[in-house]
């Protein structure tokens, strides 16, 4: 019974923002149902075949921001072919039909055509932010759809998305009267851009407080950049080159120094390396760096720039920062609270220069982190059992250790007891990436230990059914299970099949799994979709079940099949 | 994602043990007293194409070599260069990023009469049109005209024609065009807007005398 007016409820759950609390809050009885349903305007998907546009618009009626993800985690990792799907057109067909008042998008791993910008760009008036994370599809000339059409955009920002360069004059459609841009973001196009018009877009848009240019944006134009925009806070840079004693070098100088706002430091694609010493003026109060794109920077000068940055507390290098650097970041950086050290040679077959020391150094020095990704030569598991006491804090543990089934060097032991460690201090894990020589015995730590894990990623580990069986069994929370290149089959699988519907998904690539075991998981879940990725006709028309599945991705959905599976993807 | 129209028999039914032949290459620096787990994708052999699964078909007729032997079931997509040992799917490193932190081919670019050099990175292009595009965005002054099949840049204020010439590895300045584009990005080491009346005289692999060396 309620004895607030609706009014006032609607005021109450304003409050509210995360979209977990909201779920519960609508699960309390009708009538909270029903305002809280009408009030929502922020929805998250997490996967975007596990809902139908048509049912998202039934559900929330007034959604005005809408977060969706499409592909599997792998697909970063080249693992899901090309057109498997993740495609936003039917969102934004579907949004536009039902004129829903869209204000906000954002997507992670879709498939994003031009045509759909340009729908989009033409079917929302207010539409304020368009956020792409790893997307493609998509050209130039969406962007020039968006920019023409989007009279009210705040904000456009494009993150490590494949977008095919016409090197057009995309930015030259923003209008002259929009000038409401709060943040744009392009530094993942490869090609060149109208520099005056970038300029121009600048100077009329006095609420930009994010900028992150592409390569083609030289020096000389950043600086008349930061000119006009004094007051950014977040600054992404394009290429750094250019004669320390010249005078366009002088006048950044000079400019740096009147940019007191710049909190995120980031870019640095391309980098003459004497140019750095003008941004020391605002290392001092730099919160955020990421110079992980750029390995122009070598491991001597990017010490030397961490020494005059004691604020940090977020940073994400390149290995060659080395574990002497690190030793630095940690009696430096003392707020440091996310590190990801990714590896300068990606293809992994070289040597990264961080080993188990780095990590150590800066588990000791940094109380506050809580987050790492950490891409190494080497560790051991004495190395983390002394992370593990150092850091009890941990929600995101990620290393990547590049030979992926080395045992601790000096032991030659295999890592359980060190990832053991981990999970037995860190209670509050939610995410775990492991990688090393592992045993089923660390999966065993896993499932006592790690109650609060939500996402865990596995990769050559692991030696028998019990692994996963483990995890399955006492990871209560677990929503995400990927597991590449590990002993699993049938039995794991098939233990307890209503596991899954209380996930998101889960993916299995290169372990044990045969088609008879898919099939029956798929026969018994009907509310599973469960998909087999096959590539270049693997399996034969008519396959035995004993075959085995090199790709299984599985999610829960309230929508059954999806009808836009290529014909190498099956829905058994 | 094409279709091939034969498939490899399973293990079992080509009566030839891969476990058995399997040479374990690992990874550099992996620890070789570990048994190896059936399945696990790793080492040269398993990431590139086998004849083994061609020579050993006891089936007869016509089938298209398989790329991988199922059993060892690599998933295809883009294949590994074959002088690495690799995993495809690791390290676990964002494709985006790995294309980003591929070796830039920047070269630089001469124009004959210009008072400095530009850069160009080749790796930013995918044929001769967009790269000659892209020289005309940067030397703005110049179109490009297609002449018969030849590319001639024309400098549109004082109609000054300019022939696009590279210098190759081995040190010989080549027309721009002549090669597949591949392997034009490859072998090119500078270029170089020669004017057409000094391109003239290069007659195509000239003695060292008439190459311009700067």
């Amino acid at each position: 019974m309620n004895y607030f007016p609706d009014e006032v409820l609607e005021h109450v759950f304003d409050f509210i923002a995360s979209h977990r609390d909201r779920n519960s809050v609508s699960l309390v009885c009708k009538s909270w149902y029903r305002i809280e349903k009408f009030s929502r305007t922020k929805v998250f998907i997490g996967n975007c075949y596990a809902i139908s546009p048509e049912r998202l618009i039934a559900r929330f009626p007034g959604i005005k921001s809408l977060t969706l993800k499409g592909k599997p985690h792998f697909a970063d990792f080249n693992l899901v072919p090309h057109d498997w799907g993740g495609f936003v057109y039917p969102w934004i067909e579907a949004l536009a039909r039902c004129r829903v008042g869209l204000e906000e998008l954002r997507l992670k791993r879709m498939v994003v055509s031009d045509e759909s910008l340009e729908l989009l760009s033409r079917s929302f008036p207010n539409f304020k932010a368009l956020v792409l994370v790893s997307c493609e599809g998509f050209t130039t000339d969406g962007l020039a759809a968006v920019a023409a059409n989007c009279r009210f955009l705040r904000e456009l920002d494009l993150q490590e998305n494949e977008i095919e360069d016409h090197r057009g004059q995309w930015l030259n459609c923003f209008s002259d009267s929009c000038t409401s841009l709060v943040s744009l973001n392009f530094a993942c196009l490869k090609g060149e851009i109208n520099l005056a018009a970038l300029e121009r877009l600048v100077a009329r848009s006095p609420n930009l407080k994010s900028l992150r240019v592409n390569r083609a944006v030289p020096l000389e134009t950043l600086q008349r950049l930061l000119m006009r925009a004094p007051q950014l806070a977040d600054l992404g840079v394009g290429s750094y080159v250019h004669d320390p004693t010249s005078d366009a070098y002088r006048k950044l100088k000079d400019t740096m120094q009147n940019c007191t706002s710049i909190r995120s430091l980031s870019g640095f694609l391309e980098v003459a390396p004497r140019c750095l010493s003008t941004i020391y003026t605002i290392c001092p109060n730099l919160t955020s760096m990421n110079l992980s794109y750029a390995p122009g920077i070598s491991g001597a000068e990017l010490i030397k720039l961490i020494q005059h940055c004691r604020k940090l507390q977020r940073i994400w290098i390149l290995d060659c920062i080395g574990d002497k650097g690190l030793a630095i970041v940690a009696s430096t950086c003392k707020e440091l609270q996310e590190l990801r050290v990714f590896p300068s040679d990606p293809y992994g077959v070289g040597n990264a220069a961080v080993t188990e020391e780095g990590l150590v150094a800066i588990s000791a020095g940094c109380p506050k982190l809580h987050s790492l990704l950490y891409f190494c030569q080497q560790m051991t598991n004495a190395a983390l059992i002394t992370v593990a006491n150092n850091c009890p804090n941990f929600t995101c543990f990620r290393l990547c250790i590049l030979d992926p089934m080395k045992p601790d060097p000096v032991t030659s032991q295999p890592l359980d007891e060190g990832y053991g460690a981990i999970v037995q201090s860190c209670k509050r894990i939610t995410r775990l990436s492991l990688s090393g020589l592992l045993t089923d015995q660390v999966f065993h730590y896993i499932g006592m230990y790690a109650k609060q894990v939500e996402m865990l990623s596995i990769a050559f580990a692991g030696d028998s059914d019990k692994s996963m069986l483990y995890v399955l069994n006492g990871c209560k929370k677990l929503r995400k299970l990927e597991i590449m290149n590990c002993p699993f089959g049938n039995v794991a699988l098939l233990e307890d099949m209503g596991k899954y519907e209380t996930m998101r998904s889960l993916w299995m690539s290169s372990c044990e799994i045969t088609l008879g075991g898919c099939k029956t998981l798929a026969k018994k879940m009907p509310r599973l979709n469960v998909e087999i990725i096959n590539e270049n006709n693997q399996i034969e028309f008519n396959p035995e079940d004993r075959q085995k599945v090199e790709k299984m991705y599985l999610y829960r959905s309230l929508v059954g099949p999806r009808n836009d599976a290529p014909e190498f993807v099956w829905t058994l | 994602m094409s279709t091939e129209n034969g498939t490899c028999l399973p293990e079992s039914d080509t009566g030839l043990n891969f476990e058995e032949t399997k040479l374990t290459l690992g990874l550099p620096g992996e620890s070789r007293g570990v048994v190896v787990k059936t399945g696990i994708k790793r080492g040269y052999l398993e990431t590139v194409d086998l004849n083994l699964g061609r020579s050993v078909d006891l089936d007869g007729g016509d089938r298209k070599a398989c790329d991988v032997n199922p059993e060892n079931r690599v998933s295809g997509g883009a294949k590994p260069p074959a002088t690495e040992a690799q995993v495809i799917g690791w390290p676990p490193v964002r494709g985006y990023r790995k294309n980003a932190m591929k070796s830039c081919r920047y070269v630089k670019v001469a124009v004959d009469g210009a008072p400095y050099l530009r850069k160009v990175d080749l790796e930013m292009y995918n044929s001769y049109q967009q790269l000659l595009a892209s020289l005309e965005d940067m030397f703005s002054c110049f179109t490009i005209r297609n002449y018969l099949s030849e590319r001639k840049i024309v400098d549109n204020v004082n109609g000054v024609e300019y022939v696009p010439t590279y210098e190759d590895k081995d040190g010989d300045w080549m027309l721009v065009g002549d090669v597949p584009w591949k392997m034009f990005v490859e072998s090119c080491k500078r270029l170089r807007l020669m004017k057409s009346s000094e391109a003239i005289e290069l007659a195509p692999r000239t003695p060292p005398n008439c190459s311009s060396t700067s």
